[in-house]
């Protein structure tokens, strides 16, 4: 290898080729996307300036919307619940097992997803004034305008989005584990109670956090199948609706705050969790 | 004995076809071939973890080709370990003992007797996330022979080492082989470790299975020494 002249080394790189900075790129990049966390910034900060902690507090201690804000608690952890139900063994199968139909199962699953909201909410109400839904609602439990139907409407959009989560949860989670676990001694149910499902763990909590504050924001499905009755079907964001629909923007303002302070909190678990599960995954199969 | 007859595995658009060979029992045996050759796949049909399209697996004299892989007794190194991370160590190696529910002495003592063997004892405590790869193929080995299995499969199991602890790894298996008399299946791409480990040794070629005699191995390693 023999040395380029001096005079030569000194106008080019050893490369010849001489590169401009990457700062323009890097900065263009920086604008185009920071325009949308700008957005979103000012918009809580709207939020934020439009309100007072004293229309909080009255908010906060009017009958209907205390009514609003347990009943959003207790049907969005049921909706949770119920989530997680469906969605564990769903994401299971769906990532371990190869049926015929499994493309369909899958598009129906996304179904829930991609249906506008409205449409969902009223499936669910057609769906009880079939002959089996009339059925259910007389002799099994009354759906329709009542408080389960809140978290049946929150729950078929919800689980739609657990299902997903749980479903990439048990891709990332290499099957060898498992292989090992059934050479050991395991049926596949020992295998995944004792290996799977807790090597899961981080990722059913994304589900289950992912879960809770989609129900918390659901509106849609809710208003069409459950009505906006106060007192008896309301949830946070109907009191946003309802209180908008009278003209008091300060309560409705009051309300929405309450709820992207539960949202930012559920991000942010989700966020430390989820990094979680894909530390722990790679960490798993990366020797 | 590891014997299989007229073996026929497909896994997608691959295919084992009509493959036979005999491991005797007590033989630590290599099985070598490119990548894509379907060496794993011919490991997962042994354990049971691929469906047998044809053909016929025994192990010790016993048909296993429908068996679970639980009812085969066969302990699998993988190629990473795959520990299972949400457990400690000792939990890792006590694992097939707990699944067949042993006293927790009994259990005690058989953890404390292979962490002997295989020098771990100050990891049982530990969870597998912060072990270096020697150390996790260690503790594989473990949980793999933990309750005594007569045979044994191990996926590539030094290739992520580096050459020392590779070494000390030989030492390991031939000191496992001698202790416990088991019939193994191990799938390496290096002569290295095959003439240092084989007592027999096998080669997967389009799709077909070939014992080979040990002298070939060391004169083709001999011969690529001489290239180098």
């Amino acid at each position: 290898m023999s040395e380029p002249p001096a005079s030569d080394a000194d106008s080019k790189p050893a490369s010849g080729v001489r590169v401009g900075s990457d700062v323009p790129f890097i900065a263009g990049m920086a604008f185009m996307g920071g325009i949308y966390i700008l957005l979103i910034v000012a918009c809580l900060v709207a939020d934020a300036g439009y309100t007072t902690p004293s229309h909080l507090l009255k908010a906060i201690n009017t009958p209907e919307i205390r009514f609003a804000i347990k009943l959003s608690l207790i049907t969005c952890t049921l909706t949770t619940i119920f989530s997680l139900w469906v969605a564990v063994p769903l994401g299971y199968l769906l990532s371990r097992f190869r049926f015929p139909g499994r493309e369909l199962v899958e598009a129906i699953v996304d179904i829930p997803i991609v249906l506008p909201p409205l449409v969902v909410g009223l499936s669910l109400l057609i769906l009880f004034q079939t002959l089996p839904g009339k059925w259910f609602e007389s002799e099994v439990a009354r759906i329709t305008y009542a408080v389960p139907s809140v978290v049946l409407a929150q729950f078929m959009v919800a689980a739609a989005f657990s299902v997903r989560t749980m479903r990439a949860t048990f891709d990332q989670l290499h099957p060898r584990q498992e292989h090992v676990a059934l050479t050991l001694g395991c049926t596949r149910g020992q295998a995944f109670w004792h290996v799977t499902l807790p090597e899961a763990r981080r990722g059913m909590v994304t589900a289950a956090t992912l879960a809770w504050a989609r129900s918390l924001g659901e509106f849609g499905p809710v208003l069409i199948f459950s009505g906006a009755t106060r007192m008896r079907t309301e949830v946070l964001p109907t009191t946003v609706f309802l209180e908008i629909s009278v003209g008091n923007i300060e309560a409705a303002v009051a309300v929405s705050l309450i709820m992207v302070a539960a949202a930012l909190s559920v991000l942010l678990v989700v966020r430390y969790f989820g990094l979680g599960v894909h530390s722990s995954v790679t960490e798993g199969v990366a020797g | 004995m590891i014997r299989v007859q007229g073996l026929t595995v497909r896994a997608g658009a691959f295919a084992l076809e009509n493959v036979s060979f005999e491991i005797p029992t007590g033989c630590y045996g290599m099985l070598m071939g490119k990548t894509g050759s379907g060496k794993t796949t011919l490991l997962e049909a042994l354990c049971g973890l691929k469906r047998v399209t044809a053909g016929r697996i025994e192990l010790l004299g016993r048909d296993v080709t429908f068996a679970k892989p639980a009812e085969r007794g066969i302990g699998l190194v993988p190629q990473d370990g795959a520990l299972f991370t949400s457990m400690t160590v000792r939990e890792n190696m006590d694992f097939a003992l707990r699944i067949r529910k042993w006293p927790e002495e009994k259990m005690r003592a058989r953890v404390a007797e292979l962490a002997g063997l295989l020098d771990i004892e100050r990891l049982l405590e530990r969870k597998p996330q912060g072990l270096s790869g020697g150390e996790r193929q260690r503790v594989a080995l473990g949980r793999a022979l933990a309750f005594g299995p007569q045979v044994l499969c191990l996926d590539e199991p030094l290739s992520a080492l580096d050459d020392e602890t590779r070494e000390g790894m030989y030492h390991l298996l031939e000191q496992v082989r001698t202790v416990t008399g088991v019939t193994a299946l191990h799938i390496t791409h290096s002569s290295r470790e095959a003439r240092r480990l084989a007592g027999c040794l096998l080669r997967v070629e389009g799709g077909q299975v070939r014992v080979t005699p040990l002298a070939e191995l060391a004169a083709a390693s001999d011969a690529a020494e001489a290239r180098a």
